[in-house]
């Protein structure tokens, strides 16, 4: 059945006061390496449809992957008789009616979703070569993603957006212990140059060998851009999403519109950048909105879904569900990676984090460890490579004291994102490698 | 499985077809998986969605590489497709091939096994269900100080279907449930949240759920969360520290379940979660914790959510001595790592539905119980902290450096459990903290926590596993309260 079809079937069976249909179809390819050899090689055909029926306030929904005729409306019985036996949510109002238009995004490339095994053979052979030159050994993994998603509910939201997604990383351990990362994400695949990210790893590898252990404590730091990435990430799961602020349970509570960090630090959410990985519509199928997180360095709005905003009588900004950000981007400022360096008398550069998670929802305060590559700045100079360290720090306080932002962006997980030097960052103990 | 074209006939083609097209060996696994879950917030039902998945994977060994293709459209026609698809991919895997994949023997099993349950928990009526929680709900807001609970309750049940080209055909049927609430105090700036700590999962039906009892426990958790609110934040140093059984359940999953996966150990997992520090060398010799230390990896536990017959390569459930008296002794395997070692597979494979392969995954990791009551272990404290429940945690990637965050605290003094503590957090070394462990709560202490968020790979798979634990005292731990 054609999706159209699918999606009428299932509107025009319900016999809720209102019905929304959530399609995804897809392909996608891992190719994962480990010790220089491809041991995980898969490919994937996906497809789901998602019913949500609402009867006044009692609301229900439900999936199958089955997509023929009389699974899409035993799917619809099902969500239906749900739906019935349901409770009242007195705080749910309404499914979302359409917004503002969701706009054509180009999010799509050809060559991506025309992307095959051997081709993907071919880039992750190209990064090991790199490796091969250092007497390094490399694993990763080379993701390709093609889906379509369509969206409609009996409101009128009618939302449809095709894109594909590609990412190449790799972690390099060197002949000598030393470990190096390196990543690409773009939606098309001729981005994605194997032989570069393997370089650029495989030369961390090397710089970061034999590590000695440094007393933990509060060092200068300068956050490279993959490490950037995973803590605007958490700055943003503990506090911008409106349900946590609702519930009076996130950092920003109590302070919008006020400075919460640097001036310097300037953050939105755009689902409409090409310069991420374009996402035109929320999974209500409502237009992201571009939000201004943190402007110039104040908190200044939170994300909402259809159901948190219909609370305060506002409209969704298009970030369903619940509230999250997808497309983060962080403002770049002008300085270059060797200014950072040369600025700091004594500081750590991080290259990544690894298993960061919340200590301290109210103070935006997390947990982690540093990761691939982690170095000891003294004098303006990089020393030598350090042993990985355990950091708990709150991220406003250390935002606060941003003393550069960097000049170029990278993309990783979600977030646009540079370097940053940050006067204090608290680290709390060492591991052994 | 009812939506199915003959099962067996179809794995057979799709064997075959693997077969001709060069590989030498294949297996294709069939899943169908059902879920519920409801859950209430403060009062509102805000998630009632029940999910089913069907669908086919094939995996494959051509030129001594391996190579995966899935699909949800389980038809003759598809299943041949789906099989060359797996071939082209491991010929292309076999093109960056620095050592060739050797699999354990294992005997094929042709069979059917089912877990064991009294009540199918997706035949239990919704506004029963709904009915519990909305109760569980009303105990837990039981002072205006409680401004938000969650009560959840969520179900599984999978159908499957195991072939291989070794003749293996085993079909598996299980059925999982688990409840959990928590109440979450809010005054100012101060937010506490407190779980009912029995909230739980096992391999089990709707009896499970109705055996937690959760609502007696319901006002104690929020008292409990309001009086965290004034209580004095956890103090900073080395202490005597007790873990309860649903903190050092995580505190075992995270320092031994991880760090024994053997493809971790193998560098497998190492650009995404890392490898371990339980290398090869150390095996047999290595001193892992105190001679009181005994764990064991085993899949055979009657309820235990890491329980099955089968894994997903045909390989049976058995237990494994992971640490003995201390010493560090066997890994969680599957057949390619176990044959890289010469070893038979600890049968330890298991995929997260149809579309995806099997990793090395958790089954059921137990601390043994050791001799002390609760009450003698609080007694023979002088000084410590007991903490109880997990809120946070992170490890470094090789599993040494690690820090946990737990819901709640006491102080102990003179053998006796006295004030709350709050924003409780300690950290440790793993062979350190392990080593510091010196008593152990017994039998009637023990039991097996259920964990049905278990990440690992890409793309990310969740398992379902277990930890039987009992209470457990180490010393010298550093603690310090979040802020």
């Amino acid at each position: 059945m054609k999706p159209d079809k699918l999606l009428d079937v299932a509107l025009n069976h319900s016999s809720a006061d209102q019905t929304e249909v959530a399609l995804y179809t897809g392909k996608s390819a891992l190719t994962r390496f480990a010790n220089s050899t491809i041991h995980q090689n898969m490919l994937f055909e996906g497809q789901s449809l998602r019913i949500r029926a609402v009867f006044g306030k009692k609301v229900a929904s439900g999936s199958t992957n089955r997509l023929d005729e009389s699974g899409v409306i035993e799917l619809a019985d099902r969500v239906v008789e749900m739906a019935r036996l349901q409770d009242e949510n007195k705080d749910f109002i309404s499914l979302p009616k359409p917004m503002n238009p969701v706009q054509d995004a180009q999010g799509f490339c050809q060559s991506t979703a025309d992307s095959s095994p051997e081709q993907r053979a071919n880039q992750v052979r190209a990064l090991v070569s790199e490796a091969d030159k250092t007497g390094g050994s490399a694993a990763g993994s080379y993701t390709v993603q093609t889906g379509e998603h369509f969206i409609k509910n009996t409101l009128g939201v009618d939302s449809y957006y095709s894109g594909t997604y590609a990412n190449l990383l790799t972690v390099i351990t060197g002949p000598d212990g030393g470990f190096g990362y390196a990543a690409c994400t773009s939606s098309d695949v001729g981005d994605i140059d194997g032989r570069q990210i393997g370089a650029q790893a495989a030369v961390l590898a090397r710089d970061s060998a034999n590590p000695i252990g440094i007393e933990p404590g509060e060092y200068e730091c300068i956050l490279m851009p993959y490490a950037v990435s995973d803590m605007i990430n958490m700055l943003v799961w503990m506090g911008f999403g409106a349900k946590e602020y609702q519930e009076g349970r996130s950092w920003v509570c109590g302070k919008l519109g006020q400075k919460v960090v640097s001036e310097s630090i300037s953050l939105w959410d755009d689902g409409l950048d090409p310069r991420t990985i374009i996402s035109p519509f929320d999974s209500e199928g409502i237009a992201r909105q571009r939000v201004d997180l943190i402007k110039n360095g104040a908190a200044n709005a939170v994300l909402y879904d259809s159901y948190t905003a219909h609370l305060e009588g506002k409209q969704s900004t298009g970030h369903a569900p619940r509230g999250r950000g997808h497309n983060l981007i962080m403002a770049p400022g002008e300085a270059s990676i060797d200014d950072m360096v040369a600025s700091t008398k004594r500081g750590v550069l991080v290259t990544r984090l690894h298993y960061t998670n919340i200590a301290h929802q109210m103070s935006a305060s997390f947990t982690g460890m540093t990761r691939d590559g982690t170095f000891l700045i003294e004098d303006g100079r990089i020393i030598r490579p350090v042993k990985n360290m355990r950091f708990t720090q709150s991220i406003t306080q250390a935002l606060s004291d941003t003393q550069m932002v960097g000049s170029e962006l990278k993309l990783e997980d979600g977030v646009l994102a540079p370097a940053l030097k940050l006067g204090k960052f608290s680290f709390s103990s060492a591991t052994q490698f | 499985m009812d939506n199915c074209v003959d099962a067996k006939q179809f794995c057979e083609r799709v064997l075959d077809t693997a077969k001709r097209l060069g590989a030498s060996y294949a297996d294709v696994r069939i899943v169908k998986r059902d879920s519920e879950s409801i859950s209430l917030r403060t009062g509102k039902v805000e998630g009632l969605d029940r999910s089913s998945g069907y669908g086919f994977g094939v995996r494959v060994i051509v030129d001594d590489a391996w190579g995966f293709a899935c699909s949800p459209d389980v038809t003759m026609g598809k299943g041949e497709q789906i099989a060359e698809d797996a071939v082209r991919t491991a010929r292309a895997s076999a093109t960056l091939k620095r050592k060739s994949v050797q699999l354990a023997d294992v005997e094929p099993v042709t069979g059917s096994f089912n877990t064991t349950w009294q009540t199918d928990p997706f035949d239990v009526a919704l506004d029963e269900k709904i009915g519990a929680l909305k109760e569980l709900d009303s105990a837990l807001r039981c002072d205006e100080k409680i401004k938000l609970t969650d009560c959840n309750m969520r179900f599984w049940k999978f159908e499957q279907v195991f072939a291989s080209s070794e003749g293996a055909y085993i079909e598996q049927k299980k059925i999982e449930s688990g409840a959990e609430a928590s109440a979450t105090a809010i005054e100012g700036a101060e937010v506490q949240r407190r779980s009912i700590p029995t909230g739980d999962y096992a391999t089990a039906g709707y009896e499970f759920v109705e055996s937690l009892q959760l609502i007696d426990q319901a006002e104690q958790a929020a008292h409990e969360a309001i009086a965290m609110l004034n209580a004095p934040v956890c103090p900073s140093g080395e202490h005597t520290l007790i873990l309860d059984g649903h903190m050092l359940a995580l505190q075992v999953h995270e320092s031994c379940g991880h760090p024994i996966e053997l493809d971790r150990v193998f560098g497998m997992e190492s650009s995404f979660a890392g490898t371990s520090f339980l290398t090869i060398d150390k095996l047999g010799t290595f001193q892992y914790g105190s001679d009181i230390v005994n764990i064991t990896a085993d899949a055979t536990l009657p309820g235990g959510l890491g329980s099955f017959a089968y894994d997903d390569e045909g390989v049976p459930s058995r237990r494994t001595d992971i640490v003995k008296n201390g010493v560090f002794s066997g890994y969680l395997t599957s057949r390619e790592t176990a044959g890289e070692m010469g070893w038979s597979s600890g049968g330890a494979m298991r995929a997260d539905g149809w579309n995806r392969i099997p990793l090395i995954r958790m089954t059921n990791i137990n601390l043994l119980p050791g001799d002390w009551t609760f009450d003698e272990l609080i007694a023979d404290t002088d000084h410590g902290i007991y903490a109880s429940s997990v809120a946070s945690w992170s490890i470094d990637d090789k599993r040494l450096n690690f820090q946990f965050g737990t819901e709640i605290a006491w102080e102990i003094v003179d053998g006796s459990i006295g004030r709350v503590l709050r924003n409780p957090i300690y950290s440790g070394m793993t062979p350190e903290f392990w080593g510091n462990c010196d008593a152990i709560c017994d039998e009637d202490e023990w039991k097996i926590w259920g964990t049905p968020n278990c990440g690992k790979g890409e793309p990310g798979q969740t398992a379902h596993v277990g930890h039987g634990v009992a209470p457990t005292r180490f010393r010298k731990v550093r603690t310090e309260g979040a802020k």
